[in-house]
């Protein structure tokens, strides 16, 4: 290991928006590797890990969490102002996040369901991607993000060049990996031919179907996928939860889940 | 003249999540102390309603990246009591096993990486690393021993997919888990080299007296159930947890406070309060070693938190391999059952604490109602009377040496401000 000289390395930064913080451990999972990355960028902000602190300009700065709040929107755009790249990592960062699921709902009510003085608290009434409100350089996908994915992000960046992540879906990893496929064998409503690759295909591999926390992937037909499913007796409800997870809010699942609730109604709200 | 202070941690470090520290300081009276959570809002509890009980363990994972086995732990226990489903002894013994990896990796990430720099003035694990390579990497490999338990029974170590309400999708095999074996007994030789190492650390000396809470079993160290046990009040069923503790909200913060209804004073979760109340339920070894350098006197003292974790993890690590090596293969990954209306709650051992969460469900299994209580939300008041005893040594200090140590008490709580669903709005500066 030999340690670059300061003025070398890159300013690497890290931040938090609505989140569960999972994607910046990730970074903090590389147990194997976290000690020489160190040796090569320079850690400036990371509020999880050290406390040293130093303001901006940034080399790369890799933002977790969804925007949520008044203030989150304009936290945002400083934070982009002073990155050179700026990468978004995890479902919260790319597609809103679990907590998108208020897109669908009256915020009020929530407000009012979880606090008894909802007049103290700032939220917005959606929760969006970071790409919603700023240029984003390159998303990272996943709920949580692939360690490795994420180290050959970091490093794709740091070495100038872009990253090799694929872009197809879950159904081939699937295939190399073995796995029976459940959307064939089982009346399930499996994710899979929609869903981003990344996570090695786990679900099918625990005999469970995708639940799709990587996001949409290329050329995916969702609508033919879910007819499929209605078709061989998964309800709508059932569909549209499906669709509404972690990536809610990504345009494709959305677009798909409110498809289904227009033309196949259900006797109840969802989510 | 009195002179009013303002000091002021705009975010909090080396912690999981977004949490703020004000104090104010009038001559020499502390006259204000907030610990403020503005993680935003998330709104769990509400959209959980309208979904079904199987989404219910991939959903609550999503609260907290770093204790996701505790969240869907609690969980599924409690649908399980609103189902009336009672899990085969295999089943029973992987869920420990899966929370003894989330205990491993999660301790062993505070100790190594967050809490163990302030003991040697560093900023980060990594600073420490240049100090005590060997340290930091048997840190590391201690922590990865976790993940992989994590990894093989749930799929992945963060937010993992195997878990269901009834048992598992799928159960492993045993060469799956037998892999494991090797691994977890170097990183049990690490643990105790570790532990001997921490007990030798500089503890700065405050025992502030309070009642502290944790789950009790009568047959072993209580992580996925037990009665409510306490330094103060009678043990009680965790059914009866709402009758006793409470959630308030207060201005200041995003997440909720919680204290005993009929005594607001505040109470102490985690490794502490655990090592308290269950001391002898140790594994052996575990045991021995906790009587030998974590004597019950010492052990009141906060600083110290970080002695009962590498605690933990020895005994984890020894409860792992006993799980593993009695573990012989069966049929049934999960306990089939049909959806009916009911009520059910639960109490686990996260890692930083109990929690405790229940679900009103439909005669068509969906949620129709969600509580969940993380346990930081119930150290919040603990933590803030805890800093209002410690400022006083510290008051003729210069205002960053006093955030810092003030940060430093915050650190032993491992609190974990993203669990805090229940989120807030407060004045502050810059983060």
């Amino acid at each position: 290991m030999t340690n670059l000289p300061m003025k070398e390395k890159k300013r690497l930064a890290v931040f938090k928006f609505a989140s569960c913080d999972g994607c910046q451990l990730s970074l903090l999972s590389c147990e194997d590797e976290l000690l020489a990355l160190a040796d090569k960028v320079e850690i400036v902000h990371f509020l999880e890990l050290s406390s040293h602190t130093q303001t901006g300009p940034f080399d790369l700065t890799l933002v977790e969490g969804s925007i949520s709040t008044h203030e989150d929107e304009d936290r945002i755009r400083e934070i982009r102002r002073q990155s050179r790249v700026l990468v978004t990592i995890g479902a919260c960062a790319t597609a809103g996040g679990i907590q998108s699921l208020r897109n669908w709902a009256d915020h009020d009510e929530y407000l009012q369901r979880v606090y008894a003085h909802p007049e103290y608290i700032d939220s917005l009434a959606t929760s969006t991607a970071i790409s919603d409100h700023v240029t984003v350089d390159f998303e990272l996908r996943g709920c949580p993000v692939d360690k490795v994915q994420l180290l050959e992000v970091v490093l794709a960046f740091i070495n100038q060049r872009r990253p090799n992540i694929p872009s197809h879906s879950v159904c081939l990893d699937c295939k190399r990996r073995g796995v029976v496929c459940i959307a064939v064998t089982q009346a399930k409503p499996c994710l899979g031919p929609i869903t981003q690759a990344g996570c090695g295909a786990i679900c099918p591999a625990y005999h469970r179907p995708c639940y799709g926390c990587f996001g949409p992937c290329d050329q995916a037909n969702a609508k033919a996928m879910s007819e499929h499913y209605l078709e061989v007796g998964v309800t709508p409800l059932q569909m549209i939860h499906q669709l509404r997870n972690m990536n809610s809010a990504a345009k494709l699942f959305q677009i798909e889940s409110n498809r289904i609730e227009s033309e196949h109604p259900t006797n109840r709200p969802a989510p | 003249m009195s002179r009013s202070r303002k000091i002021t941690v705009n975010a909090l470090t080396r912690v999981e999540g977004e949490g703020a520290l004000h104090i104010r300081i009038d001559g020499n009276e502390i006259a204000e102390v907030r610990l403020c959570i503005y993680e935003p809002p998330r709104f769990f509890e509400a959209f959980l309603c309208g979904r079904s009980i199987q989404d219910v363990p991939d959903m609550t994972a999503r609260i907290c990246g770093i204790c996701p086995v505790a969240y869907q732990m609690v969980s599924v226990h409690a649908l399980e009591a609103a189902l009336g489903i009672a899990v085969t002894p295999e089943i029973r013994q992987l869920r420990r096993l899966l929370y003894c990896g989330e205990w491993i990796e999660s301790h062993a990430l505070h100790i190594f990486m967050l809490n163990a720099a302030d003991f040697f003035g560093c900023a980060n694990g990594i600073e420490l690393a240049k100090q005590f390579p060997e340290r930091i990497n048997d840190g590391l490999r201690i922590k990865k021993t976790g993940n992989s338990i994590v990894e093989i029974l749930g799929g992945r170590a963060i937010h993992p997919v195997n878990v269901r309400v009834g048992g598992f999708h799928r159960l492993p095999s045993r060469d799956e888990l037998t892999s494991l074996l090797q691994p977890l007994c170097g990183a049990l030789d690490a643990a105790i080299d570790s532990a001997e190492w921490i007990a030798g650390f500089d503890f700065p000396s405050f025992e502030p007296d309070c009642e502290w809470v944790a789950l009790h079993h009568p047959d072993e160290y209580a992580m996925n159930e037990g009665v409510i046990a306490s330094t103060r009040f009678p043990a009680i069923d965790v059914g009866e947890y709402e009758r006793d503790f409470a959630e308030t909200q207060v201005a200041h913060s995003n997440a909720l406070h919680s204290t005993r209804r009929d005594h607001p004073s505040s109470y102490l979760l985690g490794p502490l309060a655990r090592l308290t109340l269950n001391r002898h339920r140790l594994v052996p070894d575990a045991l021995r070693l906790a009587n030998r350098i974590a004597p019950p006197s010492l052990m009141q003292n906060r600083f110290r938190s970080i002695l009962a974790r590498i605690i933990e993890v020895v005994s984890c690590l020894q409860q792992a391999i006993l799980i593993i090596e009695e573990y012989r293969e069966t049929k049934e990954a999960f306990m089939p059952h049909v959806a009916k209306a009911g009520f059910g709650c639960a109490a686990t051992e996260a890692p930083r604490g109990m929690m405790y969460h229940h679900y009103e469900i439909s005669d068509d299994g969906l949620v129709t109602k969600a509580k969940i209580v993380p346990p930081t939300s119930q150290n919040q008041r603990q933590i803030e009377s805890d800093l209002c005893l410690y400022l006083p040594q510290l008051i003729h200090e210069p205002d960053e040496i006093i955030a810092a140590e003030c940060e430093k008490l915050i650190r032993t709580y491992d609190p974990c401000i993203s669990c805090s669903t229940h989120a807030v709005t407060i004045d502050r500066g810059p983060r």
